[in-house]
């Protein structure tokens, strides 16, 4: 039995054992002098993984007593994990060899935290949740921390640790009364516990177990550590935030409020249009006085994170597939935004400052326009892919029965389309400033220019995620 | 000529692609290359647009030409004309080489400039053409991008701000409709705007945070739609954003703008608002009468009292739009017809007034009324073109812009005489802040300094106003031009919409009884 436990899990099998054997290889060869090897190899892995779970990948298979269910929508979340990683991870590898900060641990310890993303999008009990979720987050502490002789990284690091632990402890509590209440960890058993209407102590549960995931996905009123985070970290480490992380985070959400609370969608649905709401416009709002690029970038996230969570709130299998949609074109938007922060320079010093941007249009008219088609995707402006997410949430959203959210997103995103504007306004209406550096690495070239073509082309068809987000849906919700 | 309509409307979006990709550099070569490839692009767009219209039945009320091709989310690509869309296209062609040729003087970053235009014919077009929502909403808020980067980057002195206006104001007021259109796409299944058109959308009454909503879902979808296209209009009090994009444009931003993308409120009026929500229009309709009666008197005054040029055009259009939802919302044949002729004749003739504006700011680069006096004596021709279209505008019988406030007026009568009376007031305020704007400039001694060595029209400019004088007297003494298009359409839409609300009242008193 248990080697065809093992077989329905190989891939993160694969990548834990790669992590753990190429960390060895490195601590008793060269040590950081395989370090761009690694992070080659690390990607190229994930592609790999990436590919062999699209093809390989068929119905629903559950392991080890249900504790891991392996089905459509992990598929498609898992695939989402691994490319974004993988690009992330190309991206940084020349920005962080120039500044030594590309030490071997760096993709080892990211693909451990993809291992932990795997574990959480298919994670069937409350145990093997906890257990992928943590994987995820000690790694990413660490990596937050980078930089550790950086006053900046290093509180980065410690604040995402401290508030990251706070909130593991909720959603541990949210997981003791769940079981309490439930009798078992198991999301099947607790579904079948709630057929008949939730008692009050497994409502406490969930209410926790939901704070907790908030926390995870940034979405306020648990967005605190957010914009510190994303500014303290060194940018690559920040492109990874944005990305991968935010794809699990959400997939557990969905995953545990439908495989578990799915009975009892009424009493959850009025906290995730609550989170959604008030994420909305915080990070609408919030970003207008940013000044740093990062900062800005985890604002306009945590709006993000609000219109993912809207998609979610109407709690019916269109509303998941909104919500991967949106993810998908999400990620796809971040890669490029943040190929184009790394390759925000001045003599060689990486600038975050919104203003060094001036004029941008004039030297780099080429990136200039792609950072253009970005952001207005970003803002959710039609013809840009960025748009679609947007109108799946906004349909998922009104057919749930919540028109009144609906409206509140729409405004907020009006709000939020002022400081993407104000980036357009510094690139192209500007008056001339101190220039950036014109030399852009080819590879943050390829990912930047080829998330901006995506965002226009994409208005074709999409590139066909529609049915593969709709198929993942549908396993979800019954 | 299967794709004609898809044909033309991305024609310049290939032209955009060409200079985009195969065009380098940024001396004077290049942008007299970048200059022509957009004006042949935009001449090219008007003869395949010509095809349209040898192709276009008058007689046949329906949408025809259409084609269709699955999109994604059940959504459709689906193109079409009517007579009340025909013309609209045919008034984007017409005025873009125009607009192209106008901005023959401009030497900063004109390739990227060219661009933008011909995006935005791209996008126009697909506004006056898409017969699916979600495709409809597409070009309408694209439309955005190249507008605010033409005011944004080639603007004036406060560009920045009037670009940020337009932008958000416009994009708040298309949301809501966004909004509505999904609320559509959920109650009717479908995008289709044809199919849309006679889908019996809720009337029952129900009441919405202790407000009695008369007219049900369809009043709040008809007000969804009119956040958008009032303020795309722009109707009083949502016209703010206007006369400050007007004046810091560029001549030719404003002239797409006061010409072509202002007509795009009127025509969602016509497509969405009266044929899909009857019942709303009736219920909110005297509520929009009196805005636009409201609209056509205070811009009128606050336009006389005006320093700069531009900005009293672009309250003088303001007002002129006024008549447009007046017309559109007495919602009988002399009206609907009247508001159409009311777009496309001021379509020509605003267009014609701001470059008359901009010709002379090329020369003195200033807009301010008080810099100028007695042009005529240095410039006959400008004068003769100037006063034409003064008077044009006025609504002086022969002149297009008599047709539309006539026709317009005339439908209004017929449904409520108190608005027709205070709104037939705004033609003599019209007579007023333009001809004194005339005066000013034009009449008198030339006295000022600066003015002594002012030049008169080239022969690009004399070309450039040639077609909008012609038509503007074609329309005016031969208005069956464009009456015989619109005429079966519109009479279409007015049958259904008194069909529509016959079965309503016929219900309500069913109902009640």
């Amino acid at each position: 039995m248990i080697g065809a436990d093992i077989q329905i899990l190989m891939p993160e099998v694969v990548l834990a054992i790669y992590a753990m054997g190429a960390l060895m290889a490195a601590v008793y060869t060269t040590k950081d002098g395989m370090a761009p090897l690694l992070t080659w190899a690390t990607s190229g892995l994930f592609v790999l993984l990436a590919v062999w779970i699209g093809i390989n990948g068929q119905g629903t298979n559950v392991a080890f007593g249900g504790m891991f269910v392996d089905d459509a929508f992990a598929r498609f979340a898992k695939i989402t994990i691994l490319l974004s990683a993988a690009a992330v991870l190309l991206m940084s590898e020349a920005y962080m060899q120039r500044r030594g900060l590309l030490r071997f641990e760096y993709p080892l310890l990211v693909a451990l935290a993809v291992v932990g993303m795997m574990v959480m999008v298919s994670a069937g009990d409350l145990m093997a949740l906890y257990m992928g979720l943590e994987l995820q987050s000690l790694s990413l502490y660490v990596v937050a921390a980078l930089r550790r002789d950086s006053v900046k990284s290093t509180e980065a690091g410690l604040k995402y640790f401290v508030l990251g632990a706070l909130s593991s402890g909720l959603l541990l509590y949210g997981a003791s009364l769940t079981y309490g209440f439930a009798g078992t960890t198991l999301f099947s058993g607790i579904i079948a516990a709630t057929a008949d209407g939730a008692s009050l102590g497994l409502l406490f549960g969930l209410v926790f177990l939901l704070a907790g995931f908030a926390f995870k996905v940034s979405a306020a009123p648990f967005h605190m550590w957010t914009p510190d985070v994303y500014e303290g970290s060194p940018t690559p480490v920040t492109a990874f935030f944005a990305t991968a992380p935010k794809v699990a985070a959400m997939g557990l959400f969905a995953r545990v409020v439908h495989d578990a609370f799915g009975g009892i969608v009424g009493d959850w649905q009025q906290i995730v249009a609550f989170l959604s709401v008030v994420s909305m416009f915080l990070g609408a709002i919030a970003a207008i006085g940013q000044t740093d690029i990062k900062r800005l970038m985890a604002y306009s996230s945590i709006a993000h994170m609000g219109f993912a969570l809207m998609g979610l709130a109407a709690g019916t299998a269109f509303g998941v597939q909104a919500m991967l949609i949106y993810m998908a074109i999400y990620v796809t938007m971040n890669v490029g935004t943040f190929a184009f922060i790394l390759g925000m320079e001045r003599d060689g010093r990486p600038v975050t400052n919104i203003e060094s941007l001036r004029m941008y249009s004039k030297r780099q008219p080429l990136r200039a326009l792609a950072m253009l088609v970005l952001l207005f995707s970003l803002a959710g402006v039609p013809p840009m892919v960025g748009f679609f997410g947007k109108f799946y949430v906004l349909r998922a959203a009104y057919e749930g029965g919540l028109a009144w959210l609906a409206v509140a997103g729409v405004i907020a995103s009006v709000i939020g389309a002022f400081y993407y504007l104000r980036i357009v306004y510094y690139m192209y209406f500007g008056e001339e400033g101190e220039a950036l550096d014109g030399k852009m690495n080819p590879v943050l070239w390829t990912f930047l220019m080829a998330s901006a073509l995506i965002m226009v082309v994409g208005v074709v068809n999409l590139f066909g995620i529609e049915p593969m987000a709709a198929a993942a849906a549908a396993t979800l919700v019954q | 000529m299967g794709n004609i309509l898809s044909l033309t409307t991305f024609i310049p979006l290939l032209g955009a692609v060409i200079l985009a990709l195969f065009l380098r550099g940024d001396d004077a070569a290049a942008q007299r290359n970048a200059k022509w490839v957009a004006l042949l692009t935009t001449i090219t767009t008007f003869i395949a647009s010509i095809f349209i219209l040898a192709n276009f039945d008058p007689a046949n009320p329906g949408f025809q030409l259409v084609e269709e091709r699955e999109w994604l989310l059940g959504l459709q690509y689906k193109m079409g004309v009517d007579g009340i869309s025909v013309l609209f296209v045919m008034l984007t062609t017409f005025l873009m080489p125009l607009v192209i040729a106008a901005c023959w003087d401009v030497n900063d970053r004109v390739k990227e400039y060219m661009i933008a235009f011909l995006i935005l014919e791209t996008l126009m077009l697909g506004v006056f053409l898409a017969l699916d929502l979600v495709l409809f909403y597409l070009f309408f808020e694209a439309g955005l991008i190249p507008m605010f980067l033409i005011i944004g980057i080639w603007g004036g002195k406060n560009r920045i701000y009037a670009s940020f206006k337009f932008f958000l104001y416009t994009f708040l007021g298309s949301v809501l409709m966004l909004v509505a259109m999904v609320a559509m796409f959920a109650d009717a299944g479908t995008t289709d705007i044809p199919t849309l058109m006679s889908h019996p959308f809720g009337t029952e009454n129900f009441s919405l945070l202790g407000i009695q909503i008369v007219g049900g879902m369809q009043t709040l979808l008809w007000l969804a739609f009119f956040a958008s296209f009032a303020v795309k209009m722009p109707m009083w009090p949502v016209h703010t954003w206007l006369p400050d994009a007007h004046v810091q444009a560029p001549t030719a931003g404003s002239v797409v703008l006061a010409a072509i993308l202002l007509k795009m409120g009127g025509y969602g009026f016509l497509r969405f608002s009266l044929p899909m929500f009857p019942v709303g229009s009736e219920v909110m309709g005297p509520f929009v009468l009196w805005l636009s009666a409201i609209a056509i008197v205070y811009t009128s005054l606050v336009a006389l009292v005006q320093e700069d040029m531009k900005k009293l055009i672009a309250y003088s259009s303001v007002a002129h739009m006024g008549y447009v939802t007046m017309g559109i919302f007495a919602v009988n044949q002399q009206g609907v017809d009247g508001a159409i002729f009311q777009m496309i004749s001021h379509g020509f003739i605003s267009g014609a007034l701001f470059l008359c504006v901009g010709v002379i700011y090329d020369r003195m680069h200033t807009r301010e009324i008080e810099a100028y006096g007695g042009l005529v004596n240095r410039m006959p021709a400008y004068a003769l073109i100037f006063m034409f279209f003064t008077m044009a505008n006025v609504g002086l019988p022969g002149t297009s812009g008599f047709i539309g406030e006539f026709l317009t007026l005339m439908g209004i009568f017929q449904v409520n005489t108190w608005v027709a009376v205070v709104a037939t007031s705004g033609v003599i305020l019209s007579a007023a802040y333009a001809l004194w704007l005339y005066r000013r400039v034009v009449m008198g001694d030339l006295i000022k300094e600066s003015l002594k060595t002012i030049a008169d029209m080239t022969k690009r400019e004399r070309l450039i106003f040639a077609p909008l004088v012609v038509m503007t007297l074609l329309l005016g003494v031969y208005p069956a031009l464009v009456l015989d298009i619109i005429g079966p359409s519109v009479n279409a839409l007015v049958g259904n919409y008194e069909t529509a609300l016959a079965t309503f009242e016929a219900a309500t008193q069913f109902a009640s009884n």
